[in-house]
């Protein structure tokens, strides 16, 4: 079985991760219900004739992966495989709405076609002309991890070389006002904003210097706390690691009052600092996709921003890193990296 | 290695079970009518698939307390995952490792699209603020049947069931799983239907597949899954293989957001892909269940592919949305079950309501019943986005 | 430039979301699909909705809007022949 490697990694997100080869230096404190993404300039990415029938998470996604394959030195990947948990929304709302205030009549195509799941993985292919396989997964808060699952199967048994993965979400306008409310209706519910934003990455099974290793990763779509203990344990075992050899854990914690999960693994962890991110992205379905630009950022940079920290303390150098993220106590998932 | 079918289950305008399914398509019976259970502008202008059964009856049939949240995408889903567990006898999903790769398009739309305006002061609706997500009924039906561990949907158009069966052979290939539950399920919804009607590719008669003179489709519903299993699994259960997946393969056309290319290349690529996996020559297959949709454009794209791949000698073939309407994300699964059943009876289905051939190609699809010997069946399924999948089905 | 011409270009650049144009960037007898404008099959039923929607004119076949679409000028005319708004 082949090896996987992370060639390049690209991010756009509330945070300035985009137009910067800083990481994280000038943080963007997040408030209030939601938080957009910075936008690129996308006409630096998308022409006009294609763009113009683009809502924010298709012009996102053909920005950031456009960015991810330029620095991965790849025109054709040999697969492009998206997450997104919610798909174009805006254009979904955009549709819907129309179909109610017009009763049904003078309806247009645009928003209609360009709503499908797809559209975003479509748009990029469309982009670079690639007839290679494209796949969409969007089942909640593994969307992401299945296209990496995907993506990693697909090199492992050399089914293809070089692979662009990458998740994806956008706000909408109008069913996140609703999940909002609903999450704030409880105490304990989601306490940093929903977010939006798109991570690309290129994927390869070719080695190169410095390249990050990931080494395996596991999904899990429902289990008690006890449960994701033990299987991480396994998992850990399965990859010959110990749990000391963990420079970094990466928790995607929101909050809320699932975050448990983090503390039932965490005491497997006695040395290595756990860090916490979507107080900086935001919440939505695809926002692991920012923590695994975050570790690889931190594996390239050797360096912990303070605002990543959630609790413990910095090792000296950082090798191998464990993210774990789950959503309301399912769609588990761990990765492991190394460099 | 190929991967083994043990089970199917399926629900469509055709029939509420896989016996139904099968009369009707001996039977050239088609399900295709006027729309009953959604309020629309259009009901007069469009014939559909629809599924007879209301949402309260499937709720009956499943058992599910009154006060559930599953939207119709989420009840067809499980009425046929339950039924594809019972057709390949398995009483413990947890004595092997099984996952579950669901796929749709509508999602929780259906129920969106009639509450939205009242989420935020209807208590009585909040319920459904969290279905609409394609996830959802994935989840709600794995819940169901026990699967915890690989879950997983995927949404690309009308290729996406399609897609969700190549997945689970290439997980069971790669000894990640023993055993998985493949399939799709989309439910009508004002949503599409007007969507489909601002393209301008929906007919209001009985769409006429690779005819000539054809109008468009017919928007329908269903759900399917197929259970998979390893050699494995197979040989210590001792269990009766329904056929085989032999073949699979996926490309992009990577041409425009909805129109397939003239050449039809995303089609010709995703089918020597499949040709390719299962290690055939093109004339080995012996019968073809095409995506055709019966719109002026798919037809056409797709009669070019044929011809490119298979030459002068193209296979009987047919298109069976003219049976149960175009199911979108379930396209890809219900023609997977129609294909096996096909397999099965050594019996090729019509393409219902043609008459003419369409000029350019001149290509005559299959319009009779007809028995014949059958290996290898393979079937087409073309989404918006030009994803395009072919999947090789060979008898057991 | 008559009224309806001008009405037209304002129309497609918003319709179509044509940010990068003006009214001034159409000529009349410009080519709106293929190599001129470039628009494509969605374009055409955009505009066919706009057709019905602004001019009451309903078109029961994509295909005619071909011939229709052909250019401002060709546009302008066929609707002040057939216009029921």
């Amino acid at each position: 079985m082949k090896k996987v490697f992370i060639h390049s990694a690209v991010c756009i997100s509330a945070q300035y991760t985009f137009d910067t080869e800083e990481f994280l230096n000038d943080i963007i404190e997040l408030s209030g219900e939601t938080a957009s993404a910075q936008y690129p300039n996308y006409r630096d990415y998308i022409a006009p004739s294609a763009s113009r029938r683009m809502a924010t998470a298709v012009k996102m996604g053909v920005s950031a992966a456009s960015k991810a394959l330029e620095k991965a030195n790849l025109n054709q990947p040999d697969a492009i495989i998206t997450g997104t948990g919610m798909g174009c929304i805006e254009d979904t709302e955009k549709f819907l709405n129309s179909i109610i205030i017009n009763d049904e009549a003078f309806l247009t195509p645009t928003s209609f076609i360009q709503s499908t799941h797809n559209t975003i993985g479509a748009q990029i292919a469309l982009g670079i002309k690639c007839k290679a396989y494209n796949s969409t997964y969007a089942h909640a808060a593994l969307s992401f991890e299945s296209a990496l699952l995907d993506a990693q199967m697909q090199l492992q048994h050399e089914e293809s070389n070089h692979i662009l993965v990458g998740g994806v979400e956008e706000l909408g306008k109008e069913i996140i006002n609703s999940v909002r409310m609903m999450e704030d209706a409880n105490f304990d519910g989601i306490q940093v904003p929903f977010g939006e934003g798109a991570s690309f990455f290129v994927l390869s099974s070719e080695a190169k210097e410095n390249a990050i290793q990931l080494v395996d990763m596991e999904v899990c779509s429902s289990a008690s706390e006890e449960i994701i203990h033990k299987k991480l344990i396994l998992f850990l075992e399965r990859n010959s690691i110990i749990a000391s050899e963990i420079d970094v854990l990466i928790g995607g914690r929101n909050g809320d009052v699932f975050d448990g999960y983090y503390d039932a693994i965490a005491t497997l962890f006695k040395i290595a600092p756990e860090l916490c991110y979507k107080h900086l992205s935001g919440e939505f379905y695809t926002a692991s996709a920012f923590g695994l630009w975050t570790a690889c950022q931190l594996l390239r940079h050797q360096n912990i921003p303070e605002d990543l920290i959630y609790k413990g303390r910095v090792k000296p150098e950082i090798k191998t890193i464990l993210l774990y993220n789950q959503f309301k106590g399912r769609d588990h998932s761990f990765i492991l990296l190394k460099l | 290695m190929d991967v083994a079918i043990t089970g199917m289950g399926i629900i469509s305008a055709i029939g509420h079970s896989m016996e139904e399914n099968k009369a009707s398509l001996l039977a050239a019976k088609n399900g295709i009518g006027t729309l009953k259970h959604i309020q629309t502008k259009h009901s007069e202008l469009i014939k559909v698939g629809e599924i007879s059964f209301s949402n309260s009856e499937l709720t009956n049939h499943l058992q599910l307390p009154e006060n559930h949240n599953y939207t119709r995408t989420g009840l067809l889903g499980l009425f046929a995952a339950k039924a594809a567990l019972v057709n390949a006898n398995i009483t413990n999903i947890q004595e092997y490792k099984t996952g579950f790769i669901s796929a749709t398009t509508v999602g929780g739309m259906d129920m969106t699209e009639l509450y939205i305006k009242q989420f935020a002061t209807n208590p009585e609706v909040q319920k459904y603020i969290h279905t609409h997500h394609a996830g959802d009924s994935t989840q709600k039906i794995a819940d169901a049947l026990r699967i915890t561990e690989f879950v997983t949907t995927i949404s690309t158009a009308c290729s996406s069931s399609a897609n969700a069966i190549m997945l689970g052979a290439r997980l069971i290939k790669s000894g990640k799983l023993d055993r998985v539950v493949v399939g799709g399920t989309d439910a009508l919804s004002k949503f599409t239907i007007n969507g489909f009607k601002t393209l301008m590719i929906q007919s209001d008669e009985l769409c006429a597949p690779f005819d000539a003179h054809r109008k468009g489709l017919n928007l329908g519903e269903a759900a399917a899954y197929l259970v998979l299993e390893s050699k494995e699994v197979v040989l210590k259960e001792k269990k009766e293989v329904l056929a085989f997946l032999s073949g699979y393969g996926n490309a992009n056309d990577a041409f425009h957001q909805t129109a397939s290319s003239e050449n039809g290349e995303g089609a010709f690529l995703a089918m020597q892909k499949a040709l390719r996996t299962a290690k055939l020559n093109p004339e080995q297959i012996d019968y073809i269940n095409a995506h055709g949709t019966a719109t002026p454009n798919n037809d056409l794209s797709e009669s070019i592919a044929l011809q490119r791949v298979f030459g002068r000698n193209i296979p009987d073939f047919s298109s069976t949305k003219a049976f149960t309407g175009h199911t979108l994300a379930a396209a890809g699964v219900v023609e997977a079950v129609f294909s096996i059943v096909s397999l099965q009876e050594q019996t090729v289905f019509p393409n219902l309501n043609f008459s003419a051939v369409i000029p350019e190609t001149g290509l005559k699809p299959v319009t009779s019943v007809i028995k014949k010997e059958l290996q290898h069946v393979l079937s087409n399924s073309f989404g918006f986005g030009g994803n395009c999948s072919t999947l090789i089905f060979s008898k057991a | 430039m008559t009224n309806l011409k001008l009405e037209l270009k304002e129309k497609i650049i918003e319709q179509l979301n044509l940010e990068e144009f003006t009214v001034a960037d159409i000529a009349d007898d410009d080519a709106l699909f293929g190599d001129g404008l470039g628009l494509d099959s969605i374009d055409a039923l955009e505009l066919i909705v706009m057709l019905d929607k602004d001019y009451g004119i309903q078109l029961t076949d994509p295909k005619e809007g071909k011939e229709i679409f052909k250019s401002i000028a060709i546009l302008a005319d066929y609707i002040s022949d057939k216009r029921a708004k």
